[in-house]
């Protein structure tokens, strides 16, 4: 894992003494509200319906125990004994005062981490592959270049008033588990034919209320440029992107209303442009960052085999772990979403067991993942079954990886000020209607995400299924979508028709889920049976 | 008049500064004014006989400015850049990094509070155009020039 030497740990403990700082000027009463708004939103702390919410950054999601420790501690200690992960592969502190705020960032940067550039329209925190380091079919880790572009996107000076926030996505593998091309710039770290590593730039993705696929627009930078090369990207939105309307300010319109070609050709020229100016990192640093990233110490020949003789560890096992690129071991996802629970929470203890077993077993490493779970990447199969009894007798060994009861879900009505209706409520009846009617085994992988409003923090235009809040004459109503992937074969989800109620979408979604399992031909998942029949089908079925 | 705050020893231009269209046009003209939607690099073939920039920031959450400034710091211009406008205590660092020396908020800042602004960081990430050395170089012992 990264490390901070003397100089990331000095601008992290500079940024705690500034915004402690201005936390005491407002509760002085030195600046107003208005004043103080942009200045907390540039630290993850937003006003939500109830109180304040802290947003923690967790860069490319990777924690070691110390860290997943503390953030245990701080949910103790200020916050009402959990947290939520988010879809950012971040998490978020629901009840947070005003008085504490600089006292938790201070207790974060004592083990470097921060809540910087976590809200704002600035660069946001980097996210990747979480299974990065341990997949199979990576052609490299790709956290060293994630790292490298937290660096260089930290208090960037230019870019730190961008019509909008922006996102960057970093992969190494053809396979996408970041949903990289719905990022404002998606980066793929490829080998080209002479076996060098460089960077295929995807830029103008995203979702929110006009959901775009970011097209490719160069397919290869060479490593030595990469920072120069985001820069031109950053540099040609920061000067054009559109200003007028926050709905149109995100890079994805710009890069739509010029066309990705004169996008591209402007980037060409400002990049020409910012290569005489020396910017780009020497290449040490980058082979610095690596070596924090070298492989663990595996062992070698460790046993290939599971002891499958619990059948109730045998289905976890089948459902909820990753292959593994080190023979005898794999990848194990502890599920956030137990039956009727709220998506992505974590009880403190929770966090320290989930701590404890990164220590034990996995190098002292687990991952956030986009989907509001945990990964111990690096777990050797011989201790499977104790990590799988640890995690079961804790209430975190359910194992519904990627079914239709692992749902993404934003917070909702239930805390965010924006939402049009509940987005934890509706997860967590049909988490319980799927365990009660028995499908969800059957059903198999069904991608289900849930927003509460038109801003997408649910991911909904990317689910196998959708749902979508919006509301009606005052009156909290549903919206279905089907077909939306956020993986390598990325689509975006259509609208079946008219609105459901509560109770309603509760009831579609099952209806949906049956116009598959009627449907399906051999192997197919719920995406493939839609992309072959179509939308007609389910129509008929929902409103016929 | 708005008090200047002033980071540079030579003497204040005098010349009142036109639009960046007018002082294209204009072969005389010594000062300009950017708004957040001028193309700055209009300027480029007249660096030469430019003494006095002054980009308006009308709202300080409209950060086009920035990039007008490190562009023409990055071709050569020497001469005062001077941000205007609603410019706040907490972006007098990231201004000065891209290249602004002067500053004229539309609210008066307190001395105090833009030195100790000023002196918050310790060392920056990035390379851009007011001279300190980026913490990768530092590591590195590679500082340019
Ligand atoms: S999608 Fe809407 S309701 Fe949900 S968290 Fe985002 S802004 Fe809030």
């Amino acid at each position: 894992m990264y490390q901070y030497d003397q100089y990331d740990q000095a601008m992290v403990d500079a940024r705690v003494a500034e915004f402690r700082d201005q936390c005491q000027r407002r509760i002085d009463g030195k600046l107003t509200e208005e004043q103080f708004k942009p200045l907390r939103l540039m630290n993850g702390l937003y006003l939500q319906l109830h109180a304040y919410m802290l947003r923690v950054a967790i860069p490319y999601g990777t924690l070691s125990g110390r860290q997943m420790r503390a953030l245990a501690d701080i949910a103790d200690k200020f916050d009402r004994k959990y947290g939520h992960f988010t879809t950012r592969q971040n998490i978020q502190y629901n009840w947070i005062k005003l008085e504490d705020a600089g006292d938790i960032l201070a207790e974060l940067a004592k083990v470097e981490m921060h809540a910087i550039q976590t809200s704002g329209n600035c660069i946001r925190n980097i996210s990747s592959d979480h299974f990065a380091g341990a997949a199979a079919d990576e052609v490299t880790d790709p956290r060293p270049y994630a790292e490298l572009l937290r660096q260089w996107s930290s208090f960037h000076p230019e870019f730190s008033y961008l019509p909008r926030k922006f996102k960057f996505a970093v992969i190494a593998s053809d396979t996408d588990r970041a949903a990289m091309r719905l990022h404002d710039i998606g980066i793929q770290i490829v080998r080209n034919e002479a076996g060098e590593l460089g960077a295929a730039f995807y830029v103008g993705g995203g979702m929110g209320r006009t959901p775009m696929i970011a097209p490719c627009i160069r397919q290869f930078v060479p490593l030595d440029q990469l920072i120069t090369y985001s820069e031109a990207c950053l540099r040609v939105y920061n000067r054009y992107g559109r200003r007028d309307n926050k709905y149109k300010a995100r890079i994805k319109i710009l890069v739509h209303e010029l066309g990705a070609e004169e996008y591209t050709r402007q980037v060409e020229a400002e990049f020409a442009h910012l290569l005489e100016q020396g910017i780009e990192p020497p290449f040490a640093e980058l082979a610095r960052i690596r070596t924090f990233f070298e492989d663990p110490a595996f062992e070698a020949g460790a046993a290939d085999e599971l002891d499958r003789s619990d059948p109730d560890f045998a289905v976890w096992a089948d459902r909820n772990t990753h292959p593994h690129k080190q023979a005898g071991y794999l990848s194990a996802v502890i599920s956030l979403k137990p039956v009727g629970g709220i998506p992505g929470d974590a009880t403190a203890d929770q966090m320290r067991l989930m701590a404890q077993l990164a220590e034990d077993y996995s190098f002292d490493e687990c991952r956030v993942i986009h989907t509001q779970n945990i990964v111990l990447p690096h777990v050797r199969k011989a201790d499977l079954y104790a990590v799988w009894q640890k995690l079961e007798a804790s209430g975190l060994g359910t194992p519904n990886l990627d079914q239709v009861g692992d749902i993404i879900a934003c917070p909702g009505l239930d805390y965010c000020s924006l939402a049009n209706a509940r987005s934890i409520p509706v997860a967590q009846r049909i988490s319980e209607r799927f365990a009660a009617n028995g499908k969800g085994e059957t059903l198999g992988e069904l991608k289900l995400k849930i927003s509460g409003c038109i801003n997408a923090c649910g991911h909904h235009h990317a689910g196998h299924i959708g749902i979508l809040g919006v509301d009606k004459k005052g009156v909290e109503n549903y919206q279905l979508l089907l077909g939306g992937s956020e993986a390598e074969d990325t689509s975006l989800g259509k609208i079946t028709g008219p609105g459901f109620s509560e109770d309603g979408i509760v009831d579609a979604v099952e209806t949906a889920a049956d116009v598959y399992l009627a449907q399906r031909q051999d192997g197919e998942r719920f995406l493939d049976t839609y992309r072959r029949i179509g939308m007609e089908p389910f129509k008929e079925a929902l409103y016929g | 008049m708005a008090e200047l705050l002033r980071f540079r020893d030579d003497a204040v231009p005098a010349e009142p500064a036109v639009t960046v269209d007018a002082f294209v046009e204009q072969s005389n003209a010594l000062a300009v004014r950017i708004e957040p939607g001028d193309d700055a690099r209009k300027l480029i073939p007249f660096l030469d006989r430019l003494r006095l920039v002054e980009v308006n920031f009308p709202v300080f959450g409209d950060g086009r400015g920035y990039s007008a400034a490190r562009i023409l710091r990055e071709h050569g211009y020497s001469g005062e850049m001077r941000a205007v406008g609603d410019v706040l205590v907490d972006q007098i660092a990231y201004l000065q990094r891209c290249g602004f020396d002067a500053f004229e908020p539309d609210e008066p800042l307190a001395a105090e509070d833009v030195e100790k602004a000023l002196a918050r960081f310790p060392q920056a990430y990035q390379q851009t155009t007011d001279g300190r050395i980026p913490i990768w170089d530092l590591r590195h012992g590679t500082a340019h020039g």
